[in-house]
Order: C-alpha cells, then sequence, then structure tokens
C-alpha cells in the first residue's frame, strides 16, 4: 500500500516537476509569476489529444503504435512551444518596463483567455485519450507499475538531465543563466536578451507540452480547467524547491507528488487540493526562498 | 504602441506574418477552413487597424487640448457630483424588475470593489483571493441567519465583525511578504475557503449551500420587495463611498498611499509599515463582509459556487479597469463589468474570451484603468 502510493506520487511529482520548470526558468529570468503556464500544459494535454487522432485518421496508429507516439510528442511539443513563444510575445514584451503586477494581471487575463479558447473550440466535455498502452504492468515487491507509470518517470528523469547538461554545458545555456543573474549587465556583454528571453518560454513551454501528453495518457481525459489547478501545484513546486533553481524545482515538484498521493491515501482525499495551498503558504512564511534555494538579498 | 506604416508592402507582409502564424497555431484546434476564415479575417483587421490606429492616434492627440479645457472647466467643489444620484435614486421607478435586479447586483459589487481599492489601489497589496472576505461575510451572515434566527441588522455587525477579524488573522502572517507572493498567497487562501466550505458538510452544508437566509426588516416592515431592497443597497453603497473617501483623505489613507509610492521612504518617515497595511486589509475586509451579507440576503440562498477564483479575478478587474485608487473610476468599472454581461447575453460563449483579451489589452494600453490618472506609480 505504502510503496503503491509511493509509486503514484513519483509518477504525479514528475510531471509536476516538468511543469515546474518552466514556472522556475522565467521566474529565475523576468521575475514573473508566469500564470498561463497551466494553460500551456492544458493545451499540450489537448493538442496531444488531436494530433493522435488525426494521425490514427491517417492509418498511421494502425501501422505503428510508437512512430504515431513520437509523432504526437514531437508536433505537440512544437505547436506548444509556438504558443508559449506567442504569449510572450504578446502579453509580456510589451510590459517589460511596466510596473511589477501588470504582467502578473496580463497572465492572468492569458489564463481566461486560452481556457476558454479551449472550450469554445473544443466543446466543454471531457475529452477521451485513446488508451494505446493499456494497462499493462509488471510487479516489483507485489506493488504493480504500469508501463505507463514507468515510461512517465523514465522520460521526466532523462528530460530534466539533458535540461540540467543544457543550461550548464551549452551557449545558450550559459547566456540564460546570465539573464538570470542580471538582465541589463547580460545585455551590455552582447546577449540579447530579448531572444533568451524567447529561448526560455519555448524550452518551458515544450517541457509543460510534454508533461500535458504524458497526464492525459495517464488519466485517459481531459478538460479545459485542468491547466489551473496544475499550473498551482506546479507553481507550489517551484517555490518548495525554491524558485528560480532549476534542481529546486525537479526535487519541489517529487515531494509536492508524493506528499499528495499519500495525504490522499493517509488523510482525506477530499481535501486533496488543500495540501498543495496550505504548503505553499506555509513555505511561503516559514522559508520563502525555498528548500535548497539561496537567501536572496532585497534590491532596493 | 501603434507603429505608423513605413510603407504598404511592409504593412501588407506584416499583417500577412501577423495572421499566418495565428491560423497555423489557430489549425489543430478547429481544422482547416476555420484556419483560413481566421487568416482572412485577421489579416484585413490588422490591416484596418494599422491605417486606422494611426488616425485615431492623431485625431486623440488633437482632442487632448480639449479634453484638458473641459477638465479644468469643471468646479473645484465636487458636490456637482451628487447630481449622479438622481438617476440612481429613479432606477426603481423607471425600470423593470430585471433591472433593479442588475442594479442590485451591481451595487453590491461597488461595495466589493471599492473595499479591495482600498488594498489594491491606494496599499499596492495585490489580492487574488478578495472573494475569499466576501464568502466569510455572507456565510457568516447565512449561518447567523439561519441556525441562531437573528434578524438582518443583528447578524450584520457580527458577520462584518467576523470578516474583519478573519482579514486581519490572516493577513498577520501574510503581510510578512510582498509583491507576487503575498499574491499568491491570498490566492491560496482564497481557494482553501472555498474548498473548505465546500467539504464541510456538517457547518456549510457543502455545496448544496444554505437557504432559507430571510429577507431584512426595517422599522417593523419586512423589505421583500425588489425595490426597497434597491434602496436599501444603495445606502450602503453610499455609505461606503463616504467613508472610504474620508479615510483615504484621512493621515491613514495618505500614509497607505506613501507606502505604496515607496515603503522604504515611507518608513523613514516615520510609518509604521506593518500596521497601516494590517489596517489596510482589515478595513478592506470589513466592506468584503457588508458586501457578502447584502449578498447572502438578496439571494436568501448562498453556495460555494458563488466564490470562485473568476470572481476575484472579476473583482479585480473592476477596480483596475476603472482605475486603481479612484473611486469614481471603481464605481464606474463595476458598474461596466456588470452590465457588460447582461448585453453580451446573446454571444455568452464569447464573454470570458473577450474578458481575458480585454485584461492583456488593458495592461499593454492603458494600465492606469479608464480614469486613472497618475495614480500607478512605477514602483507599485
Amino acid at each position: 500500500m505504502l510503496l503503491q502510493q509511493l509509486i503514484n506520487g513519483l509518477t504525479l511529482g514528475s510531471v509536476y516537476a516538468l511543469i515546474a520548470l518552466g514556472y522556475t526558468m522565467v521566474y529565475g529570468i523576468l521575475e514573473l509569476i508566469n500564470f498561463a503556464h497551466g494553460e500551456i500544459y492544458m493545451l499540450g494535454a489537448y493538442l496531444g489529444i488531436i494530433i493522435l487522432g488525426f494521425l490514427t485518421a491517417a492509418g498511421l496508429t494502425a501501422y505503428s503504435v510508437p512512430l504515431a507516439l513520437a509523432l504526437t510528442l514531437l508536433l505537440t511539443v512544437i505547436f506548444s512551444a509556438s504558443y508559449g513563444f506567442t504569449v510572450e510575445k504578446i502579453a509580456y514584451r510589451p510590459l517589460r518596463s511596466a510596473p511589477k503586477l501588470s504582467p502578473l494581471i496580463s497572465a492572468i487575463g492569458v489564463s481566461i483567455f486560452l481556457q476558454n479558447y479551449v472550450m469554445i473550440t473544443q466543446g466543454a466535455t471531457d475529452k477521451v485519450f485513446p488508451s494505446l498502452v493499456g494497462n499493462a504492468g509488471f510487479s516489483v515487491l507485489s506493488t504493480r507499475i504500469t508501463f505507463l507509470q514507468a515510461s512517465i518517470i523514465v522520460v521526466s528523469g532523462i528530460i530534466m538531465a539533458l535540461l540540467h547538461a543544457f543550461i550548464r554545458k551549452t551557449r545558450t545555456g550559459k547566456a540564460m543563466r546570465a539573464v538570470a543573474q542580471d538582465r541589463s549587465m547580460a545585455s551590455l556583454v552582447g546577449i540579447n536578451t530579448d531572444t533568451i528571453i524567447s529561448v526560455t518560454f519555448i524550452i518551458g513551454s515544450g517541457l509543460a507540452a510534454v508533461a500535458g501528453l504524458m497526464v492525459s495518457m495517464y488519466y485517459g481525459l481531459v478538460n479545459y480547467f485542468i491547466g489551473y489547478s496544475a499550473g498551482i501545484k506546479a507553481f507550489t513546486a517551484a517555490v518548495l524547491g525554491g524558485i528560480g533553481n532549476i534542481p529546486g524545482a525537479m526535487f519541489g515538484g517529487i515531494l509536492l507528488g508524493l506528499i499528495e498521493s499519500l495525504g490522499s491515501a493517509y488523510i482525506s482525499s477530499e481535501y486533496k487540493d488543500v495540501y498543495a495551498f496550505i504548503i505553499l503558504i506555509v513555505i511561503l512564511l516559514v522559508r520563502p526562498s525555498g528548500l535548497l534555494g539561496r537567501d536572496a538579498e532585497e534590491k532596493i | 504602441m501603434i507603429t505608423i506604416p513605413e510603407s504598404f508592402s511592409r504593412t501588407l507582409l506584416r499583417s500577412g506574418i501577423i495572421s499566418l502564424w495565428s491560423a497555423l497555431l489557430f489549425l489543430p484546434f478547429k481544422g482547416l477552413r476555420a484556419s483560413a476564415l481566421l487568416f482572412g479575417l485577421l489579416f484585413l483587421s490588422v490591416l484596418l487597424l494599422t491605417f486606422a490606429g494611426s488616425w485615431v492616434s492623431s485625431q486623440l492627440a488633437k482632442t487632448a487640448a480639449v479634453r484638458e479645457r473641459v477638465r479644468r472647466s469643471l468646479p473645484e467643489d465636487r458636490r456637482y457630483l451628487l447630481l449622479f444620484l438622481l438617476p440612481a435614486l429613479a432606477i426603481p421607478f423607471a425600470a423593470q424588475n430585471y433591472l433593479i435586479d442588475v442594479a442590485v447586483l451591481a451595487g453590491i459589487y461597488i461595495i466589493l470593489a471599492l473595499g479591495l481599492n482600498v488594498v489594491v489601489g491606494y496599499t499596492g497589496l495585490l489580492n487574488l483571493g478578495f472573494v475569499a472576505y466576501y464568502a466569510i461575510g455572507a456565510y457568516s451572515f447565512a449561518l447567523l441567519n439561519t441556525k441562531l434566527s437573528l434578524g438582518f441588522w443583528s447578524a450584520m455587525p457580527f458577520a462584518v465583525i467576523i470578516t474583519t477579524l478573519a482579514g486581519f488573522l490572516f493577513a498577520v502572517p501574510a503581510l510578512r511578504l510582498k509583491g507576487d507572493y503575498l499574491a499568491l498567497v491570498t490566492l491560496g487562501f482564497g481557494e482553501i475557503v472555498r474548498i473548505t466550505l465546500n467539504n464541510w458538510d456538517s457547518f456549510t452544508n457543502g455545496p448544496n449551500g444554505i437557504g432559507g437566509i430571510t429577507a431584512p426588516t426595517l422599522a417593523g416592515m419586512s423589505i421583500e420587495t425588489l425595490s426597497a431592497y434597491y434602496y436599501l443597497v444603495l445606502f450602503f453603497v453610499l455609505v461606503s463611498i463616504v467613508v472610504i473617501g474620508r479615510v483615504q483623505r484621512s493621515s491613514i489613507g495618505r500614509a497607505w498611499i506613501a507606502l505604496r509610492e515607496d515603503e522604504i521612504a515611507a518608513s523613514a518617515m516615520g510609518i509604521p509599515s506593518t500596521l497601516y497595511k494590517l489596517y489596510s486589509v482589515s478595513f478592506g475586509a470589513f466592506w468584503a463582509g457588508i458586501a457578502g451579507c447584502l449578498f447572502a440576503a438578496k439571494m436568501r440562498f448562498i453556495s460555494p459556487e458563488s466564490f470562485t477564483f473568476m470572481e476575484s479575478v472579476l473583482v479585480l478587474c473592476m477596480v483596475i479597469l476603472g482605475g486603481l485608487g479612484s473611486i469614481g473610476g471603481v464605481i464606474v468599472g463595476a458598474v461596466i463589468l456588470v452590465i457588460l454581461p447582461e448585453i453580451l447575453r446573446e454571444v455568452q460563449m464569447y464573454r470570458m474570451l473577450a474578458l481575458g483579451a480585454g485584461i492583456v489589452l488593458l495592461m499593454i494600453f492603458r494600465p492606469q484603468g479608464l480614469f486613472g490618472g497618475k495614480v500607478v506609480s512605477s514602483r507599485y
């Protein structure tokens, strides 16, 4: 029972971690809580269903399931990343020098817009993700792990490792860290900060889309309002690990997933959605820099 | 914001790129035909907007001098604003029940938005869960009324005190945070209150809500007709305008604005910042409590559904639309956002879509709101 809950928590947690990375990267660079990030995740879930449906109609799924899934993943990521890029360009870029709360309010507007955009075009009812992988799985220590759970955990792990290497090793990654440290200084040494910010949004949205696709496969159902609570939880995960801190977001996501699944198993499942909020409030009050974060000096 | 086109061909290219990109993004959601339609529509409207935009902005620049003269010609003594009261008093005589109903709702929202304006507009503390206080006010009132069978006038003070206290108690820890972190914590508070109301079946009756709230009485008469209730709400609206306006001009109000503009400078001038922020949040919660009581007494039935995050956003929009920190602006913002959905009932589906896009556009083109002057500072 406990082990089963741990596996469920780990699955959920890796998804939260993927979404949290987008929050944390954007916050690190712009100090903006990208409220619309959860909606990109929701778009990813929908796009996955739509694109897979299209590929199935074209006969690709009957030909080879892995190929169809891989193509779905690729197209979903491309489309969602384009949405993230566009949102930044329209709703945040004109507000670069505005008072700090204007972009946050603008982000809330984007979030409302995207939710209703999907509701109008796709309908308000649940969408079903066709079950391709089924419930097959294996047992370890009398605990059942489905292949889907295992692949969610493994895929998230690989993506996070790749992202970590990207940020640490590549030129673009180095530029991202520089912009996060000091935007005007970075532009003085010849980094095009606007491009770097766009890249950050593209990567973050791509990760959220992967998360969305995997969740819609895992639960089999998506709705247009799933972005809101997933967004809040992922943000909580980012804060939990220390916002702006990439390993922190991964750690926070997994921790939150574990807390949630253990909490709903052993305390009460009715209040499942409250745990994240309580953790968010407590962490912000007690240790606002997060578990892994360093204390930030207040800029005057 | 509006660029004057360098040449026609460049404008064509630009609108072509914008509409092609949007159509591509739209493609998976509604198919090829709808995307082609969107492409055409967007292409024409971007083209039109580019030309119309530069024309409109040049016209607006011409009217600037005229607007300034009109503003100067208004008398210094603002008592002429009382004239606005006449149509407000006349509403029940002229209109059908439906319109009075909308007016009552507008009145309740005005009080709520004025309360939020104290916190967000004057003190500069963004609150994304303001509806929690509204909910606490409404639920305390409903529970006092139905379980202890207290009347309107005896239940209301208790409910308002409970709400103010809730605002105070929550603010004590929360005010250690600043800016968007504070906003997130208030959002969390709002959600916790709603989920608790929804799940605490034995006390709040869960999602089924509380019904059977009695109508208020005045001097032994029950205020049951809609018109009578309208005047009751109007009375509270006037009280809130007068009281909030006077507090704003008092030393407390000036301290709030000083804190909003520059907290460090304000503290250096001897304003105890946390204490004054506590005043602000409690004062805001006080009005949310009154609005909650009025809402519960009008509806005779309340359920957690009325107190969602969207409601908080809506009230925030009222405050921002009219202009942060301006009482007149907030009233206009509240009235617009209550009436607009009623007018747009035909195209109900697109209402929220338009609200979302409207928020973004407002932030980009007019962050100070329709009537806000120089109230939003860069530090805020």
